[in-house]
This record gives structure tokens, sequence and C-alpha cells, in this order.
């Protein structure tokens, strides 16, 4: 079956949800144990996949088709630091736009998982790393990483607005420092280098086309991880913190419970996101870990626009872009004049980053198509314009 | 028919005529050359001096190399080695370059070395960064380095120092690779002619506060050896100063720095007499480097008065890369094997002395010895005292028994 007439198939069992769904469930739930969780998981899994559109097919099907069209420089430097890159925002644009809480400790998180695969696994330090082997370095990686998130929320989910971004910064730059000054552990100033993703199965996952399929296969994880759990009942809790905590209090939900709850699952995401980065740089130093990157990371979430979990990976693919070719469109002492333009014009037209473009444009054209057909449809000018 | 036997000629001839044009390219054709340095951070002003360096050795020829124009594709990094490594795979395998000129600073160095490794189609040559490790340990046979690096440039200074009087030092250096190497080059020597250094201060660069470091400056050593960057140097000396401080000072490469003659302190001074070394100096005293300051100036108004470390070390990596390019008559056919070799063995004439290579592709050069002194208008500048020639990157050691420098090595208390 093709992906469009499946598509169809499940599109068709969703308008009559009473009469189609017992039957689509008999056949998910062969065992009985399936049928007692009805309400629980399936159902959301089917609900989700109800919720994949053709666009989204269409994107992924690009995605696939990208690297086998385009040179494995494209693949490497732009796709897969790109989707990398995206993670690491996805991360800030779940906490910031659904949470309501901007971190700008998001890259550091990242960077101790990175620092975590480098200490961990084996890299130039042969005196630092304990080269233990890949299936353990990264879970411990991701653990560590997230661990510490849990501890960055602790002390920050008591603040609002500014004050979370003063404490997340300072949070970021301490680590900074500490990466800087610490020579037995982190190897200061010079930091860890030739830190390679493992040859597993034969294949060498630093090649432009493993490791960017590696790092797609994250995202799109991580993308529909987002997708579904913002309509969860935890992700609606989330939302309805962000609009009135003190309202979501005295309905019972614990608050700080929640928000530490959302910096755990932003920490998961962002630990993934920094372990493919230091595999794609194959080096991680205080540098990978400072403000600039802070910054850069909310540059990226900003930029994509914080209202739908794609505005991270695109704002990424604007960012990696710009810093890779500004500098031929423009003499090379004024290239960053480009990137700040751009970022400039983005953020001043559209508060909403280029989703907020898209959906803009989306509009002006259902606006304009409908302006067509009803100056087409003399006869009856009062009907409203349903189709869009 | 005929029609047809036409296209068929046509489409023939178009085949042959692509196969001849790159046959053509390969041996005639423009040669590029990727420039690499940091026009933004921290190094922005250095790296902008690095590419009018670099751009000097290409209009001394006029853009073109045994008959093949020079096409300069330029990038920048910010002096971190994973920007430094995006930007080289740009030029490298976006922009296909030939050779690689670059990267400015010590840890993109070791990077872009091990970037190298995976692109041996590709010549590389440093820029001007000056970490060790870059060509000590596990080398790459497409990496080539005509600057000396940061242990290098200081050597001849611990003898001076000995012949100075100053039997014991203490050093106060910046806590990362580069015052390391800095201060192995001092010790190794100045050790070795019967020196001590009871005590060594590693601070964190960037660092405004040094009252802890001067309370511990003990009250027997003769001198203060001070690596520390330009800004940090004149914040030490006003804290010094201001504690009542009266040490004579040694300084490393990059210390006494324009930054540190145009000092006002009451300690001015007391400046004059301050030992350093370095790879240059504004006033070596050779026909060479006055041609060569002088077409600086009159290439780049808007430069410096004088070039820099950075224009020099980009100067010479750059005419290196022309050199050895004019030698093959621009071949690069073979992977580059003949120009590689070439480069391998050559001497180059540069307007600081001739550099010549290592096994490790690592330059032997001259160091200067300078020494701060008044001019008639009162203003201070380095004059040279001395030079040591054929500096090699170990000190004379052998490769197996050199250790490279760290916060303990070397060591006489």
């Amino acid at each position: 079956m093709s992906a469009a007439k499946w598509r169809r198939a499940m599109a068709t069992g969703a308008v009559a949800p009473a009469v189609a769904l017992p039957g689509r469930m008999q056949l998910v739930a062969s065992s009985p144990e399936r049928v007692r969780t009805r309400d629980g998981w399936p159902l959301a899994l089917q609900r989700w996949i109800d919720g994949i559109s053709a666009w989204q097919l269409a994107v992924l099907a690009g995605l696939v088709i990208f690297p086998l069209v385009v040179s494995p420089f494209i693949t490497f430097q732009i796709g897969a630091q790109a989707l990398a890159l995206g993670l690491i925002a996805l991360s800030l644009t779940f906490l910031g736009g659904y949470g309501g809480m901007v971190s700008l400790a998001q890259m550091t998180v990242a960077g101790i998982a990175g620092y975590a695969v480098a200490i961990l696994g084996s890299s130039s330090a042969a005196e630092i790393s304990l080269n233990w082997p890949w299936w353990l370095v990264v879970p411990c990686a991701v653990l560590i990483a997230t661990v510490c998130a849990a501890g960055i929320a602790w002390l920050s989910v008591r603040t609002e607005g500014i004050y979370t971004i003063m404490i997340t910064l300072a949070i970021g730059v301490a680590f900074f420092y500490l990466v800087l000054q610490n020579y037995s552990l982190f190897n200061g100033w010079q930091g860890l280098h030739k830190v390679y993703p493992p040859t597993v199965f034969g294949i060498n996952w630093r090649d432009p086309l493993p490791i960017y399929f590696l790092t797609l296969a994250c995202a799109l994880a991580s993308y529909a991880f987002i997708s579904y759990i913002v309509r969860s009942p935890f992700g609606i809790a989330l939302q309805g913190i962000r609009e009135n905590p003190r309202r979501m209090e005295s309905l019972g939900f614990n608050v700080v419970a929640h928000r530490v709850a959302a910096y755990v699952v932003a920490g998961v995401i962002a630990a993934i996101g920094g372990v493919l980065f230091v595999w794609y740089n194959g080096l991680i130093t205080p540098g990978s870990v400072g403000t600039s990157w802070l910054i850069n990371i909310l540059v990226i979430a900003v930029l994509g626009g914080m209202r739908h979990p794609i505005g991270p990976f695109l704002g990424a693919l604007i960012f990696v872009l710009l810093q890779t070719f500004a500098i031929d469109v423009i003499d090379r002492e004024r290239f960053n004049l480009v990137i700040g333009g751009v970022f400039l014009a983005i953020v001043l037209f559209s508060p909403d980053g280029l989703l907020g473009l898209w959906s803009f444009a989306r509009a002006r054209l259902a606006q304009s198509r409908a302006g067509i057909a009803r100056s087409s449809s003399v006869s009856i000018p009062s009907r409203p314009m349903s189709r869009h | 028919m005929k029609k047809r036997i036409l296209m068929q000629t046509l489409m023939a001839s178009a085949v042959i005529g692509a196969f001849a044009t790159t046959a053509w390219s390969q041996s005639t054709g423009p040669v590029k050359i990727g420039v690499l340095a940091t026009l933004e951070g921290p190094f922005a002003a250095g790296g902008a001096d690095g590419m009018r360096g670099a751009e000097l050795a290409v209009r001394e020829r006029n853009g073109v190399v045994a008959g093949r124009k020079i096409e300069l594709i330029k990038a920048s990094s910010d002096a971190k080695p994973d920007v430094a490594v995006n930007s080289a795979r740009k030029l490298v395998e976006q922009d296909k370059v030939d050779i690689l000129v670059g990267p400015l600073s010590g840890g993109e160095g070791i990077a872009v070395k091990d970037y190298s490794k995976t692109q041996p189609q590709v010549t590389f040559i440093n820029g001007s960064s000056g970490a060790q490790a870059t060509t000590l340990t596990s080398p790459s046979p497409n990496f080539f380095r005509f600057n000396t690096d940061g242990g290098q440039w200081m050597a001849g200074l611990g003898k001076e120092a000995m012949k100075r009087g100053y039997k014991k030092v203490m050093v106060i250096a910046e806590d990362y690779s580069f015052p390391y190497s800095q201060v192995q080059g001092f010790m190794t020597e100045y050790c070795a002619a019967g020196g001590k250094v009871p005590l060594k201060a590693w601070v964190p660069l960037g660092g405004k506060d040094y009252s802890s470091v001067i309370a511990r400056v003990p009250k027997d050593v003769d001198a203060l050896v001070v690596v520390l960057g330009g800004a940090d140097a004149v914040n030490f000396l006003n804290q010094y100063e201001a504690a009542g401080g009266d040490k004579p000072m040694i300084g490393g490469s990059i210390t006494v720095s324009q930054d540190v003659l145009n000092y006002r302190g009451k300690r001015r001074d007391s400046l004059v007499g301050t030992l350093s070394a370095g790879p240059n100096a504004d006033a070596i005293d050779t026909p060479e480097y006055k041609a060569f300051v002088a077409s600086y100036k009159k290439n780049f108004p808007d430069g410096y008065p004088s070039p820099g470390l950075f224009a020099v070390a980009y100067y010479i990596n750059m005419k290196a890369a022309l050199d050895g390019l004019e030698a093959v008559k621009g071949d690069l056919s073979d992977g580059q094997k003949k120009y590689r070799d070439t480069l391998a063995k050559m001497t180059l004439k540069t307007p600081v002395g001739d550099i010549k290579l290592d096994e490790n592709r690592q330059a032997i050069g001259t160091t200067f010895i300078t020494e701060v002194a008044k001019d008639e208008k009162g203003g201070l500048y380095n004059k040279v005292v001395g030079k040591t020639d054929n500096v090699t990157q170990t000190f004379g050691q052998k490769p197996a028994d050199f250790k490279m420098g760290t916060r303990d090595v070397p060591d006489c208390p």
C-alpha cells in the first residue's frame, strides 16, 4: 500500500470514529492485554497517526531523498549540523513555547552530554578518557545530562520571565568557566579532541550519509515525541501553567513538578542533540558551551518560531546556511552584517519567526484565492467561503 | 542522415573538448587557495592582519605563479576549533581548493590538522597557529607548518636572562597550552644554564585581578617571567605597580606588545630593558625585513604601522605555498605528490631568515631576542639584541625524549 493510500484509509477512519474505531482496534488488539489498554496508549497512538498530514509525509520524503541528490558536503555540514542544532533548539522550543520558560542553559545540557561522551568514551586525551564501549557511553551521557537538567530545573523553576533567563545564563556561564579552568576532567582551554562516533555494523557513523540519517532519525523521533507530548494531558497542563500558573495551582496541579518534568523532557532531547553535535564536530572545547552558543540556540529557536516543534529545525537550517555561505555573498569583513540583518528582518517582520511568515503567507494566499472565487461567483455574494 | 552525422560529430567534439578542458585546467588553469583566519571573535584584528600578510605574498607575484592564476578564497572563524573545522570543510569540500592556508590560533590548528588527515587530496599549510601538539603528536602527512611554534619563539631568552644575572625567577602565565609551550621554551635553556624557578603561577585567561598572585611573589627572586596577552599584561603591570613591586620583567612573545609599550604608569621607565623573544620584531635591521615592511605599508595604508606577528606568519606560509608551486611549475598532479616533496625539502627565503622543515613538516627557523628601549622622542620600542638561528621544535633533544610543555614540565625549583 502506498503512503498516500494508507493515509487516506486512516483519514476515512477518523471521519466516522464510532464505526471505524472498534474495528480498527480489533486489528491492532490481537491479544487481550492490548484490549485492556484501549483507552491508553494505542488509542492515543492512533490519534497521533491520524494527525500526520500529507505535507508532513512530503517533507519526510524530501528529507530522505535530499542527501542522495546533493553533495556529501551539503549532507554533512548543512543537513547533519542543522538537524543536530535543531534538536538542541527543539528542547528550548518545548520549554519556551509550551512551558513559558526560556532557558539559556539548553546548550549547557547538550555540552554536558558532549563532555560525558568524550570523557567516558575515547578522545585525544588518553589520561582522561575511560574508553567505555559506545552502547554504555551514550545512555550514561544522556542520563548524566538529564540529571543535570533536572538540577538546573530545580534551581530555576521558582523564577519567572527574565529571572529564569538570568539564572540559566548564570548556570551556563558557570559551566563554561568550570570546563575552561578544570584540567583534570575537562582538559581546560584545549578541550577534548578526536571524539568520533563508533563504527557499528561496519558503518563509519561519521561519514556524511550515516551521520545524516542518524541525526534525521533522532530528530524525527524527538519531533514526533514532542508533537505527541504537547497534546497529552501533561502537555495540556504545561500549556495551562504557561498561561496562568496560579489558576492551575488552584485547580490542583503541582506547578513546580510539571515544570521540572518539562525540563527533564527537554533535557533528554538536548542531551541527544549534544551527543550528535559532539560526534558531528569530532571535538568539544569550552568554546562549544560558551555564551555565544548559549545565545545561538535562543536565536535558532526564535528564528524558526516557538509555536510548533518544526520551528527550531527551520531556524537551524537558516542559521547554518547563513553561517556557511554568508561570507560568499558579501565582503569578508562584513559578512556578520548579513547574518545579523537577516535575523533582524525575520524577527522584525514576524515576531513568530519563520513559522509566522509561513502562516502569514498561507493566510494571504487563502484570502486572495477566496477573493478571486468571490468575484467570479457574483450570483450569491453573501455565501461564506468554506474552502481554504 | 547528414544531420545525424553532424550531430554526432558535434557531440563527439564536445566530449573531447570537455576532456581537454579538464586536462588543461589541471596544469594551467587557476590554482584555488583557501585562506582561513579569525575575522570574528577575540582575534578579529589579528585575523585581518593575517589576511593582509597572505594577500601581500600573492600581490608580490601579481597573482600569477608559473603561468597559473592564483584564486584566493577566504573563510573566517572565531578562534573556536569547531568553527575553524567547519570553515575549512567548506573551503575544501564546497569551494574545492587545492591548497589551504590557515588557521590562526593553537586549538584551531590541532583541529584542522586532524581534519586534514581525512582530505589527502588537499595540501594544508598552517597560518599562524603555534601549538606544539599540531606537528609533534600524530602529525598529518599533508599538513605543513613554515612558522615556528610557541616554544621555539622563546629560544635564547633563558641564556640571555642568565647573562643579565637573573639567577632565580618566578613565572606568571595564563593557564593554557600556548603559555605552557612559551614557558617551556624559556625554562629548557634557563634550567640547563643553572637558573631556578621556585614558583609558577597559572592564571585564567582574561583574568582581571592579580592581587593574590602579586602577594605570592617571593622576596628573593631576581625577575618575573610574565607570559600574558596584551591587555592582561597591562592589568598586571598596573596592579603590580600599585602594590609597590619593583622586580624587572621578562616577557613572552605576545606580552610586550604595543599595549604594554604605550603603558603610561609610573613604572614606564622601568620597562626599559625588559627582555622578550619572538619570531619577528618591529626593528629587525636587515634589508629583507625593511623591504617587507615597506611593501606592507605600501599595499595596506589602512593596516598597522608595521606588520604584526600574524601578518608575518601568514605571509611566510603563503609565500611557502607559492614558492613551492613555482618550483614544481604549477604541477599539482598525482595527488600533489611532487608539490609536497618540494615543500618538505625546500629552504624558504623569508624576511626573518631562512626556514627549513623537519621530518614532521615543522619549521626550523630563527628567533629574535628583543629588549625594550627608548627612542629619541621618548617612545618605547623593542630593540633587537640577539638572535638564535636554526631553532628546532625539540630544542635539540631527541623527539622520543621530548616532553611537551605543561604546568609541571619542565621543572627546576
